[in-house]
């Protein structure tokens, strides 16, 4: 939205393609129509969402809701599904804001029912204002994870526990990055605020827990932990998990843009200059799809990607955009300050993302196990898509959105390899599942002209 | 380092020439330049299909067949190889009039694996087929083998019959050294006195330093595979004049394609997809079987596979050294004759001769023309 603002402002012709039905994106998902009738419900971060959609309403960008993009070539031809007039558009330039997507968190029983990523709830909580009735254990760390607790609380949901991952002793490991932090403001009191809320409620809440598992038999019955040294258990029928979020980089992977690991927020991301331009001529990043900031710097490195758009289009000198973006940039630089001590903070145990059972599975699509990817990385597999094509992990309609970087992970792990050395699968279009229909959309009427195949008549004449 | 035959190309004809050796008790190295089954072998539609086969071929089709149907015995594993039968369907007279020449064709060729379906047998044995469609010629004993495990099937095999598999190793140059193969990869050189050459759509590369000059071309069938669905059709479906193969494979999910071209750069791997194709070609599948309309796409892509000028690939021994025998440009129907490839290339290399007719198929047939 913030790009489409800023480019809007300096007279592009801008058209916003989202996937969703209003805009908001994850932050601020309906915030325009609250589940609770009030957004403030859900807290004055979200609240104030509204205002931003507002302004993105008006600033006179063509707005197509419910629209995937499911595929973008170099040369900037964008494939669109579920918009019911245009099955493609061409553009001068792209800013791609795909967001993020929750880490994948293969433990033990993540698949069973009664098991759901924390985003995904906090998802239905903000469209459908759908609390769950029993009691809940939210397991893994992340701010996510915390602020749903506080945002359960408000509603009156019963919580069973809060099992932090997080290593007992990273509070003080962060301390040490607490003088940037303490620069960045709001962030950690937020995050301190929300934990004394969590704890004065009388919630059990526990840090370093390891050996998470989800145990059942037709569905979750029972969450099972180790923390301080001994095991322990909690009868549960909903457990909610969450150890971050990370770029969501199937487009820019389809797309086959440069991507590096990231140490810090145990990612690949996109390469993107301080404008947030990838190293596709005419394609720009903005927002958590370029590496995990959050709402706040996403918001700022739109501003910066829509003046980008500005210049590049011919709207704006390369002075005036560079006036433009120091306050913007200022702002971003001094929010950025407060991710390394929450990197280190949140960071999910090692435990938690390559799974040390061969029992575990990593990928849920088409149900293949950590141990039948550990077979195929001892018999040789240094790629990706070696084991993809050995055991379709990956191969399932989700496109490695769950089991990506696990994978990647797990053979750098075994073979002592970078990550980005790994790699990460071929991303193949469509980025997600389109129906039929969409597609046909692209025939031009005539068969087109082909080489004619064996088995065809005109490739057999010897047969007539 | 040194072995008996060098193979260049980890993809079902070099993994297939390494087993059958393997079982001859030859020690190989295939050096393969990705990992095995990166491109055509791994990527496409999995058909094992004596249907619409040229003449020359057949004998080799069908013994591929029955390397296929004893695939346990020889890789211990079945490469999920299903005979569910191949319908070529017609969609109007003429195409059924030419069905009924093909059939009878290959009757005085002295074969029967093809037999015509009239309206209604194809409708008893395809409910979902579309109404306008008037009859097809099956063929009983084709299918579909899974690609992937195919190739993991042979390269296991291979290596467990002594073969070394050496991935991510690119062929730099090779030449004859005093009786014996010198050939330079990106990991060092190495000498063995037998070279294969079954490097697919790279394949004249490797031809080309040896000096039998190959005109390829590479190009890229896409395909595209739906999410799983019920039951939509239960044989492999191929049509009469239109480009058009689907097979609904054991998951559920189902496999349009047929041949129609993306782009391929053989320098970089990369594929490029041409969506007005991919989309004519859906639209077929969808006449064809109506209940695809419902179908949803998950994935479309493309391999890379070698193109010869006159459809044919090129299987012997070079016209120009000895001890180097050549497997590639298979026009888009060699994994079907993978297996029954590798045996002949073993009894070649072992013997100078192979049981099979390989002569249609001769390197310098091209220059020959010229």
């Amino acid at each position: 939205m913030r790009a489409a603002i800023a480019a809007r402002r300096h007279g592009a012709d801008v058209l916003v393609l989202d996937e969703r039905a209003a805009p908001g994106g994850q932050i601020w998902r309906d915030v325009e129509t609250p589940a609770f009738g009030d957004a403030r419900t859900l807290g004055d971060d979200y609240a104030h969402g509204a205002s931003l959609v507002a302004e993105f309403r008006s600033c006179g960008a063509q707005y197509r809701p419910g629209t995937l993009v499911w595929d973008v070539s170099r040369d900037r031809v964008l494939r669109i599904a579920g918009d019911p007039g245009a099955h493609s558009v061409e553009a001068t330039r792209i800013v791609v804001a795909s967001g993020a997507i929750e880490r994948p968190f293969p433990v033990p029983g993540w698949t069973l029912p009664g098991v759901v990523a924390a985003g995904g709830a906090q998802a239905l909580l903000k469209s459908a204002a759908l609390v769950p009735a029993g009691p809940v254990v939210l397991a893994g760390t992340g701010a996510l994870l915390l602020l749903l607790a506080w945002q359960y609380l408000r509603l009156g949901v019963p919580l069973a526990a809060v099992l932090e991952t997080t290593p007992r002793g990273s509070a003080w490991r962060s301390a040490a990055r607490l003088p940037g932090a303490l620069a960045a403001g709001g962030y950690v009191v937020k995050g301190l605020r929300m934990l004394h809320a969590i704890r004065s409620a009388g919630v059990m809440h526990l840090r370093g827990v390891q050996a998470l598992r989800a145990l059942g038999e037709r569905r979750l019955e029972r969450v099972e932990y180790r923390a301080q040294g001994r095991d322990a258990a909690i009868d549960a029928q909903l457990l909610l998990l969450h150890q971050g979020v990370v770029p969501d980089v199937n487009l820019t992977m389809a797309l086959g843009c440069a991507h590096d690991w990231d140490a810090g927020q145990l990612c690949l991301r996109p390469r993107t200059d301080a404008w947030g331009n990838t190293d596709i001529e005419g394609v720009a990043l903005a927002g958590d799809g370029a590496g995990i900031a959050g709402a706040a710097c996403a918001g700022l490195a739109g501003e910066l990607s829509g003046l980008e758009a500005a210049h590049r289009l011919g709207r704006i000198g390369r002075a005036e955009r560079d006036r433009l973006a120091a306050a913007p940039r200022a702002a971003l630089a001094r929010s950025l300050r407060v991710r390394p001590f929450l990197e280190a903070l949140h960071r999910p145990r090692d435990d938690d993302r390559v799974p040390r059972g061969d029992d575990v599975i990593v990928c849920r699509c088409e149900e293949v196990r950590a141990g039948t990817v550990r077979a195929e990385i001892a018999r040789g597999a240094a790629d990706p898509n070696a084991i993809k094509s050995r055991t379709r992990c990956g191969m399932g309609p989700c496109q490695g959105r769950y089991c990506g970087l696990t994978v990647t992970e797990m053979i750098a792990a075994a073979r002592g390899m970078a990550q980005d050395a790994v790699g990460y699968f071929r991303i193949r279009p469509p980025i997600k599942p389109i129906p039929l229909a969409d597609l046909l959309a692209l025939d031009r009427g005539e068969a087109p002209p082909e080489v004619a195949l064996p088995g065809t008549r005109a490739q057999a004449p010897v047969q007539r | 380092m040194s072995a008996d035959v060098v193979i260049v190309g980890g993809g079902i004809q070099g993994l297939s020439t390494a087993v059958h050796l393997g079982h001859r008790g030859v020690r190989t190295l295939v050096i393969e330049k990705d990992y095995c089954g990166r491109h055509a072998s791994g990527v496409n539609a999995g058909g094992v299909l004596r249907a619409g086969r040229y003449p020359e071929e057949l004998p080799i089709s069908h013994a591929a067949l029955e390397i296929w149907s004893g695939a346990q015995s020889i890789v211990d594993d079945d490469c999920g190889f299903r005979p569910i039968g191949r319908l070529k369907i017609a969609e109007s007279d003429d195409e059924m009039a030419h069905l009924a020449e093909c059939a009878a064709f290959v009757r005085r060729l002295g074969y029967d694996h093809e037999c015509l379906l009239d309206r209604g047998e194809l409708r008893e044995l395809e409910p979902g087929v579309g109404a306008h469609a008037v009859g097809a010629l099956l063929v009983p004993g084709d299918g579909h083998a899974n690609p992937f495990r195919t190739v993991a099937a042979y390269r296991r095999k291979a290596r467990s019959l002594g073969s070394e598999v050496r991935e991510g190793t690119r062929v730099l140059g090779a030449r004859r050294v005093g009786g014996t193969w010198r050939i330079d990869t990106d990991g060092g050189a190495v000498e063995a006195p037998v070279l294969v050459n079954t490097a697919g759509a790279w394949g004249d590369r490797i031809a080309a330093a040896i000096g039998d000059p190959v005109p390829l071309e590479a190009v890229a069938p896409m395909l595209m595979v739906t999410g799983r669905m019920p039951t939509v059709m239960r044989t492999r479906i191929g049509a009469v004049d239109r480009v058009l193969s689907i097979v609904q494979i054991p998951n559920g999910t189902v496999v349009i394609g047929g041949g129609y071209q993306g782009h391929a750069d053989r320098d970089t791997n990369a594929t490029t997809l041409d969506y007005a194709k991919l989309a004519f070609n859906a639209r077929i599948a969808a006449t064809m079987f109506p209940a695809l309309r419902e179908a949803r796409i998950v994935r479309c892509w493309a391999g890379i596979e070698g193109h010869t000028p006159d459809g044919r690939p090129v299987i012997g021994p070079s016209a120009s050294e000895e001890g180097a025998f050549h497997a590639f440009g298979f026009c888009s129907h060699g994994f079907h004759l993978g297996p029954a490839i590798g045996r002949i290339l073993a009894e070649l290399v072992t013997s100078g001769r192979s049981n099979l007719p390989i002569e249609p198929f001769r390197v310098d047939r091209f220059a020959q023309r010229g």
